[in-house]
């Protein structure tokens, strides 16, 4: 008797979908705090069915044919889903494993006599069925990276932010590590924030670099001097002990720069260098 | 050379520099154990800045290389040793690598003599279109 394997799965798409739910519905690690039931049912049911029928005779061999986009474009989109929803890469494994799994115990039931027949096509369906695990698995990464990706710009935006200490004075905290990409948006937020203020003084706190190298150092010379060029004054603050020690060690030259220990005494500074001047105020009785 | 026969291992740890962003993990690496041999403030600031400073070399000059993370003893003393391979170009004349203000790149040619300065130990050996390997040791009290 001659088998005709896609025509057999398509003639039991029922018994696929409900033996590879049941295996679903059977793992241990089933997690039903981020999926339902009736979920895991439409995303199989839809799966089953777009490879089911686009499967024939002569893609079968091919795992690359162009017929299982669709069955990749499903599957990318739970994985990337799943990714998001924050399932593990096991959990995620398991779904599509679990579908080799159904059809192998179909083509079992379904081909007893045939040894042949039934060895080969256990062999095209695992092949298949690995290169979808595959597709799943990258796009599984490819989801997490996104959400990582989008972290690191939103750090990169809140962790730089320029503030308007007094009129004429901007101070811009730094923390956290100072690369290029990062000095970047540094200079430009602050070389905007002096053209849009008119401030002449700007003070740059590194109380939360937690070394300074000389890339850091380089950066930060960069920065003064294009403040300089935007004829506005630049203080560097937040010079720790330790922090001295290191640059004097390796040999920074910061001599030219105006540099202090505190964001205060930096303030200070301005407040002089502006000829303004911070008092006590007497409180003087008022005489009836 | 002879002190650094006697000195004994503790703790090993390998980490690859590929990316700019393996250098921050790195970094605190280092960091931890430098804070495991209670090493003091300025001297864990000094030895994580060199640990910067010749990752960052290595990733430059070289895309990247290995490094060894080590807790050393050596008597008395504890130490944090750093090893880092690279198989990059190499560097032509040693010497004038080690000067201050020498750059081949557009840096501040600090980054090798300073962190020289910055360790108490410091050993490199390379050969041109074969790699550089350096290795520091920054003592806990040193």
């Amino acid at each position: 008797m001659e088998y005709n394997i896609p025509k057999l799965l398509q003639k039991k798409k029922k018994n696929i979908i409900e033996l590879w739910i049941t295996n679903q519905l059977s793992e241990a690690g089933l997690r039903e705090d981020l999926i339902s039931n009736e979920e895991i049912r439409q995303q199989s049911e839809e799966l089953v069915d777009s490879f089911v029928s686009n499967l024939n005779q002569e893609n079968i061999e091919d795992v690359n044919s162009g017929d299982f986009d669709g069955v990749i474009e499903i599957l990318s989109g739970i994985s990337i889903t799943r990714a998001r929803q924050g399932f593990s890469p096991r959990e995620t494994g398991a779904f599509i494993f679990g579908l080799k799994e159904a059809l192998l115990q179909l083509l079992q039931q379904e081909i007893k006599e045939d040894k042949e027949t039934l060895y080969q096509a256990t062999l095209q369906i695992n092949r298949l069925l690995d290169s979808f695990s595959i597709v799943t698995f990258e796009t599984f990464i490819k989801g997490r990276e996104e959400v990582i990706l989008r972290q690191t710009d939103e750090i990169t935006e809140i962790s730089t932010p320029v503030i308007r200490v007094w009129d004429g004075i901007l101070a811009l905290p730094i923390i956290g590590t100072l690369d290029s990409a990062r000095t970047q948006v540094v200079m430009e937020n602050l070389l905007q924030e002096i053209v849009e203020t008119g401030s002449s003084i700007a003070i740059l706190d590194i109380s939360g670099v937690p070394a300074v190298d000389s890339l850091v150092a380089q950066h930060l010379i960069k920065t003064v001097s294009a403040t300089r060029l935007m004829g506005a004054e630049c203080i560097i603050s937040g010079i720790r002990p330790e922090i001295a020690q290191t640059i004097v060690h390796l040999g920074i030259d910061l001599s030219n720069i105006i540099t202090k220990a505190t964001l205060a005494s930096a303030l200070k500074f301005s407040f002089q260098s502006l000829k303004l001047e911070v008092k006590k105020v007497q409180v003087v009785k008022a005489v009836v | 050379m002879t002190t650094w026969t006697m000195i004994i291992t503790l703790s090993k740890d390998v980490m690859r520099i590929v990316a700019d962003q393996d250098v921050v993990p790195f970094r605190n690496r280092v960091k931890e154990c430098a804070v495991k041999i209670k090493m003091g403030l300025v001297n864990q600031t000094k030895l994580i800045t060199a640990a910067s400073e010749l990752g960052r070399n290595m990733l430059k000059y070289a895309s990247g290389g290995e490094t060894l993370i080590e807790i050393v003893t050596r008597g008395r003393d504890n130490g944090v040793r750093l090893t880092f391979k690279d198989k990059g170009p190499g560097i032509a004349d040693l010497s004038l690598a080690m000067k201050d203000g020498y750059s081949t790149g557009k840096s501040l040619g600090l980054g090798l003599p300073g962190a020289k300065r910055l360790v108490n130990e410091f050993d490199i050996k390379s050969e041109p279109g074969k790699g550089t390997t350096v290795v520091v040791i920054k003592w806990a009290n040193g």
